[in-house]
This record gives C-alpha cells, sequence and structure tokens, in this order.
C-alpha cells in the first residue's frame, strides 16, 4: 500500500543531534582556543593535547554537526518537495545509526592519536570503509526518494543536495585510498606532491560540496519557506547550480601556492578561484532578493534574520576566498590566522546560522508545535551569535596581517626584523577576543538547545504529517 | 596536436556549454516549468499553524 504519511522519524533523529554535536564540537574549538592562550590548560594530558583535539574539532562540527544537519535538512526537504515518504524506512534507521557510530569512532580514535594526517580526513581505513558504506546507503534513500516521487519537477534545493552525495561519494572514496598495515594504521596510495594535490583536491570540494552546495540546498527550500515567497529567480537558480559545480572542482590548488606544485597548476586553481565569485554572489543574490518586497519581516522574524545575516556571511566568505587565493594575497595570508579567520566566516557565519535557522524552522513541525517555545530566545541567540563572529573574524583578520608581515619583515642586513616567538607573543591579545567571541557563538547554542528541551517537552511527536492528495505540476 | 590546443579547444567547449545552459535556463518557452517549479515547496499542507505568508505565495512577474 502507498504511504500517506512522511518519515519525520530519522529527520527528528538527525535534528536533535544537530544540536547535541554541535554543542560538543564548538566546546572543543572554545578548549584549542583557551589552550592558545594557556598551553598547560590540560595538564599536559596527552589525550587532551592541542594537536589531538584540533582534528577532533574540526571533524565534530564539520561531519557530526553539519553532517547531521544536512541529514535532517535534505531528508525532510526531499519528501516534501517530492511529495512522498522516504524510499525506505530501514535504510534511513541505518543512514542515521551508521553515521552516529562514525562520529563516536571519530571521537574516540582521534584523540587516542589514531590519525592519517590528512586534514578533514585524518580517520583511519576501517572507518573510512563505514563512512563509505554509509554514503553509499544515503544516496540510495535519497535518490530512490525522487525516483518516486509525485511531483513532475525536482526542485532546486534537491539539484543541490543532489550533487553534493555524488561528490562528497567521490572525493572520499578517491582521498581515502590507502594500503592498510594494521587495523589502525594505513598509509596513502599517493605520494609527494601527487598527495598534496589529491589532498587539497579533497579539501577544497569538502568545503564547496559539502560546506556549500549543500547548505545551499538547504537554502533554497527554508528561505523561500520562512520568507512566504518563491525563490527570486528559479533561472538563476539553474546557472547558479551547473557554474558553482563546474568551477569548484578545480579550485583546490590555491591551498598550495608556492608549493613543490607545478606553476601552471598553482595559476589554473587561482583563475578558477577567482570565477568562483561569479556563482556565488548569484546564489547569495538570489536568496536574499527572494525578500524583496517583503523586507519588513526581518525586522520581526528572528528566523528569517539568521538565514539572511547567513547569505550576508556568505557573500562575505566568498569575497575573501577568491582574493586570498590571489598568489601575491597569498603570500601574505597563507599559514597566517586570517585563514582561520576565513574558515570561521564561512563555517559559523554561513554554515552554522542557515543550519540554526532551518532548524528553528524544522524543530517546531516535527514536534507538533506553531513555532518555538521562546521567539525571544531565538532572538537572543541570534544576537550572541552574530556579535560572536564578528568578534571572532575581526580579531582573527588583524591577527592574520600582523603575523604574515612580522613573518616577512627584514633588516637592512636581509636578517629577519622578528624571530618566530616573536610573532606568537603579539598574537594573544586576538587570540582572547577570538575566545571570547568563540564563546558567544557556543553559547548561542546552549540556549538553543534550551529551547529545543523546552519546545519538545511542550510538543507531541508528529509521524502523521500528511502526503497531499492531489498532485500539481 | 599539444597539450596547449586540447586546452584551448577543451576550454571554448567548456564555455559553448555554459552559453547553452543559460540560453535554456532563460528561453521562453521554458518559463512556465520553471516558474511551476519555483512554487514546490508551496504545493503542500503546511504542517505547524503558521499559513506559510499573508501575501501571495506567486510574485507578480
Amino acid at each position: 500500500m502507498e504511504a500517506t504519511t512522511y518519515n519525520y522519524k530519522v529527520v527528528r533523529q538527525f535534528a536533535i543531534m544537530t544540536v547535541v554535536w554541535g554543542i560538543v564540537g564548538m566546546l572543543v574549538g572554545v578548549i584549542i582556543a583557551a589552550q592558545l592562550i594557556w598551553p598547560d590548560l590540560t595538564y599536559g594530558i596527552e589525550w587532551l593535547s592541542y594537536g589531538r583535539l584540533r582534528p577532533l574539532h574540526t571533524n565534530a562540527v564539520i561531519f557530526a554537526f553539519g553532517g547531521s544537519a544536512l541529514f535532517a535538512t535534505s531528508l525532510y526537504v526531499v519528501q516534501r518537495t517530492c511529495q512522498t515518504r522516504l524510499l525506505s524506512d530501514g535504510l534511513a534507521s541505518f543512514v542515521f545509526w551508521g553515521w552516529q557510530l562514525v562520529i563516536v569512532l571519530a571521537a574516540v580514535t582521534l584523540v587516542m592519536g589514531i590519525t592519517t594526517s590528512k586534514e578533514y580526513a585524518e580517520l583511519e581505513w576501517p572507518i573510512d570503509v563505514l563512512i563509505a558504506v554509509v554514503w553509499v546507503a544515503y544516496a540510495v534513500l535519497f535518490f530512490g526518494t525522487i525516483m518516486k516521487r509525485k511531483t513532475k519537477y525536482i526542485y532546486v534545493a534537491n539539484w543541490f543536495f543532489g550533487a553534493y552525495i555524488i561528490t562528497i561519494a567521490l572525493l572520499h572514496i578517491v582521498n581515502s585510498m590507502a594500503f592498510p598495515v594494521t587495523l589502525t594504521k594505513s598509509y596513502s596510495m599517493y605520494a609527494g606532491v601527487h598527495d598534496a594535490m589529491v589532498q587539497w583536491w579533497y579539501g577544497h570540494n569538502a568545503v564547496g560540496f559539502f560546506l556549500t552546495t549543500a547548505f545551499l540546498g538547504m537554502m533554497y527550500y527554508f528561505v523561500p519557506k520562512q520568507a512566504g515567497r518563491p525563490i527570486y529567480s528559479y533561472r538563476l537558480s539553474i546557472v547558479h547550480f551547473w557554474s558553482l559545480n563546474f568551477i569548484y572542482m578545480w579550485a583546490g590548488p590555491h591551498h598550495l601556492m608556492y608549493t613543490a606544485l607545478p606553476d601552471w597548476t598553482q595559476s589554473l586553481g587561482m583563475v578558477f578561484s577567482l570565477m568562483l565569485i561569479a556563482p556565488s554572489w548569484g546564489g547569495m543574490m538570489n536568496g536574499i532578493m527572494t525578500l524583496s518586497g517583503a523586507w519588513h519581516k526581518l525586522r520581526t522574524d528572528p528566523i528569517l534574520k539568521f538565514l539572511i545575516t547567513a547569505l550576508s556571511f556568505y557573500g562575505m566568505s566568498t569575497f575573501e576566498g577568491p582574493m586570498m587565493s590571489v598568489k601575491t594575497v597569498n603570500a601574505l595570508s597563507h599559514y597566517t590566522e586570517w585563514t582561520i579567520g576565513h574558515v570561521h566566516s564561512g563555517a559559523l557565519g554561513w554554515v552554522a546560522m542557515i543550519s540554526i535557522g532551518s532548524l528553528y524552522y524544522l524543530i517546531p513541525r516535527l514536534f507538533g508545535r506553531e513555532e518555538m517555545w521562546s521567539v525571544r530566545l531565538i532572538n537572543v541567540h541570534f544576537w550572541w551569535a552574530t556579535i560572536g563572529v564578528v568578534l571572532y573574524i575581526a580579531s582573527m583578520w588583524i591577527a592574520g596581517v600582523a603575523q604574515g608581515l612580522m613573518w616577512r619583515a627584514t633588516n637592512d642586513d636581509g636578517t629577519l626584523t622578528y624571530s618566530f616567538a616573536q610573532s606568537v607573543n603579539a598574537m594573544y591579545p586576538f587570540y582572547t577576543i577570538r575566545l571570547v567571541g568563540g564563546f558567544m557563538f557556543f553559547a548561542g547554542m546552549l540556549l538553543m538547545a534550551y529551547n529545543v528541551w523546552k519546545t519538545v517537552a511542550a510538543g507531541r511527536v508528529v509521524n502523521d504529517a500528511r502526503i497531499p492528495e492531489a498532485v500539481h505540476a | 596536436m599539444d597539450a596547449g590546443l586540447i586546452g584551448s579547444v577543451i576550454t571554448v567547449l567548456f564555455f559553448l556549454v555554459f552559453i547553452g545552459i543559460v540560453w535554456w535556463a532563460y528561453h521562453r518557452d521554458n518559463r512556465k516549468r520553471f516558474d511551476d517549479a519555483a512554487q514546490l515547496p508551496f504545493q503542500e499542507d503546511d504542517d505547524a499553524g503558521r499559513r506559510p505568508s499573508e501575501d501571495h505565495p506567486r510574485r507578480a512577474q
């Protein structure tokens, strides 16, 4: 018999875990930010050393927090815009529990010091295999649902989610190719500069597809829904989709400027990175202009504030990124705190804020409430988060430029003006401001958890959301 | 053929594909299907009490 309701269970599970993993991942971020100011903070306990907690932080916020948010929203959006239930409830449960297992295994192995040392791909081969299996199950679930859709067209949000699912499978499998030695140790199949290039082809597309394309899918559904009007230009969204996905694939070499990578490859990466401004800004304008004629809603609706501020940070970081990929700018910015500022402008300003806004839309609907327990708390969260991001990125910009200038300063006789330790010493005030900003963002997540808790407690679990009977265009 | 020529040919080909996509997206004949697709998020029962909007969802064009 044809299902008459949507599968909200898996959406609910992932939505709740997004908040949980967001708090965990950001707490680890706050701890390592504090370690940079007080290096002895964790009493030299090896499991809590900076080198082990840093990959734990990045993996937790990207794959646990961001990943859960993407699973929740993509599986919700694909059902509602295809007007059909997920392909399989069993597969949905497998994806949820499989992904949670990956996260737990990651947390355990990383603090034990088990790592491939590839950035954002630190997990050892057995976990990589598990990720690949869960990911393929997710792809079958998502595309299987699209294939049994009752609507004529595939909504643009699903195109973005689909591109992300295919690309992440490709990136993960190619970059994780390794020769296993023991259960906890493997060697990459690639060597030398090839290894570096494959790694940053993966690394930049993790940013491009995991942290951008997928979250744009979120944007293309939740911004129109919350604004109560269709996307500004659906046609622009098509051009946006194809050009963004085509160009992102080639931008990886900008992580390897002035290295052993061939010069022409570096230039190629730079040119493609510069071209990325066009589709990035096209997409941002498309989202923001959806509000045209309804700007007044921004004054009263804190969820829209989150969504539109996220798009503004997206615009800022996608302008900054291409600039930083210009070789001469990169000569100053690379290896400095500026990069950290840029990443967090994207990760906190764009990724986290669009996820938080979408969750505030989603959670009441999953628990049979009209809105969150407290709309006022959403507003407070918005301001804490915004001020937190601004403190974070402003301090890291100044720190990074100062660092870059100190490193390159030379005396008349050609010797370096500053020792490395002097440049580290100059960072203290900026590290402190960053810690304050990061803590504010983290505290906002605690507010969110409280608000979610109260909403869930006052609500009921929704399992009977009906699929519309009539099929429209 | 040397690598430079192959690179040039591929660049021109991709550019033509891009022009094709823009032409397709903005072609007059496709206007209705894309306008219809843009309405997809609104052709569903909203399960929360709040209606999507007091505005008419279809923008005046």
